[in-house]
């Protein structure tokens, strides 16, 4: 990730080469790093849609080693990919989207976890759900912990919006990204006012 | 074996590598072509790819096969150069002596590969060995027989 310092005549043929590797269909993972009001975001996606969302506490180059070794190491940063997932996060970030319409890929998840991040996948901007009911949700009620785990592991964050699952009785409870930006896309959604009291 | 790093690293990595031995082997106008069919095929072989210990070697060693294809194609002519300019170079390298890259062209694979190598990547023995697919004895030996033909032609 440090193009910057290639001479111009380099970077063209790189770019050449980026580009016919997408046509040549040799992309298995293709990403970018994208602005938000929290920092940068790592956005990965496969042919089937987006993979991997790394947001800006994570080590974005732990999150790539991760990607090359559980999907394909063909991992390649292509911008022009991504076009389409960075606008709507633009948008989201802006008060103006309130639904991600993006093909994802779930295959970083399995089994009840994977089952708990669909049931999160459903919840409505604006409004939160109890670890209990996810859990319900995918099939066991008293598995409460392990919905927990299941949210601390979403592979793909806010838009699988694990920001919305909080504790039965209203407590935040944790956030991958850190729980003052939980507390933000609350607010952001409406859902905490300025207080952040639900 | 080592895990493979997301290709992305390797590109990162070796791509100024790659590129210097084309410009040396092939000439400035045919190392971007060269240089992507090298990574394209490298890209499209990575996933199998069993050792990741030496991806630079695996790397120059698949330039070489692009640039001797690139030769081939076009029957051997030496580079046509357009204009010819007295500038110096960053690196010492001279990139501008049309004589002397033509001379670098007309050499036989494995001595044009390990001169290349040497002067325009600036490799030592050891990774010229790995490039080529060779001992480091057998490397010394092209470089050798290469710098004492350019000799010759260019005395």
């Amino acid at each position: 990730m440090t193009t910057a310092t290639k001479r111009p005549t380099e970077l063209t043929a790189i770019d050449d080469f980026r580009m016919r590797a997408a046509t040549e269909g040799l992309l298995d993972v293709a990403y970018t790093t994208a602005d938000s009001p929290f920092g940068p975001l790592l956005l990965a996606r496969t042919e089937r849609g987006l993979v991997r969302v790394g947001l800006p506490n994570q080590d974005a180059d732990e999150l790539l080693a991760d990607l090359a070794e559980r999907v394909s190491p063909r991992v390649l940063e292509a911008p022009a990919e991504l076009d389409e997932v960075r606008r709507e996060f633009d948008l989201y970030f802006a008060g103006n989207l309130d639904h991600f319409d993006l093909p994802l890929d779930w295959r970083l998840s399995s089994g009840f976890r994977q089952r708990v991040l669909r049931a999160i996948n459903r919840i409505p901007y604006g409004q939160t759900r109890s670890y209990t009911e996810m859990a319900r949700k995918a099939g066991n009620e008293r598995a409460v912990r392990a919905a927990g785990t299941a949210c601390g592991s979403n592979p793909i964050p806010l838009v699988v919006p694990c920001h919305r699952v909080l504790r039965t009785g209203g407590a935040l409870g944790g956030y991958g990204g850190g729980l003052p930006m939980k507390e933000a896309l609350l607010e952001l959604e409406g859902v905490l006012d300025a207080k952040g009291s639900a | 074996m080592t895990a493979l790093p997301p290709f992305q690293t390797v590109l990162d990595e070796h791509s100024a590598a790659v590129m210097a031995i084309l410009r040396g082997a092939v000439g400035r106008d045919g190392a971007d072509d060269c240089f992507q069919e090298t990574f394209l095929a490298a890209l499209r072989a990575y996933p199998k790819l069993e050792d990741a210990g030496n991806l630079r070697g695996w790397l120059l060693t698949i330039a070489h096969r692009k640039a001797i294809d690139h030769h081939r194609a076009r029957g051997r002519a030496p580079v046509p150069v357009a204009e010819v300019r007295e500038v110096a170079t960053e690196d010492g390298i001279p990139e501008h002596d049309p004589g002397l890259w033509a001379a670098v062209g007309a050499l036989p694979p494995k001595q044009r590969a390990a001169v290349a190598l040497r002067y325009g990547s600036d490799l030592p023995h050891a990774e010229i060995a790995a490039a080529l697919g060779c001992s480091p004895a057998a490397a010394r030996r092209s470089l050798h027989e290469g710098l004492k033909r350019l000799r010759k032609e260019l005395a």
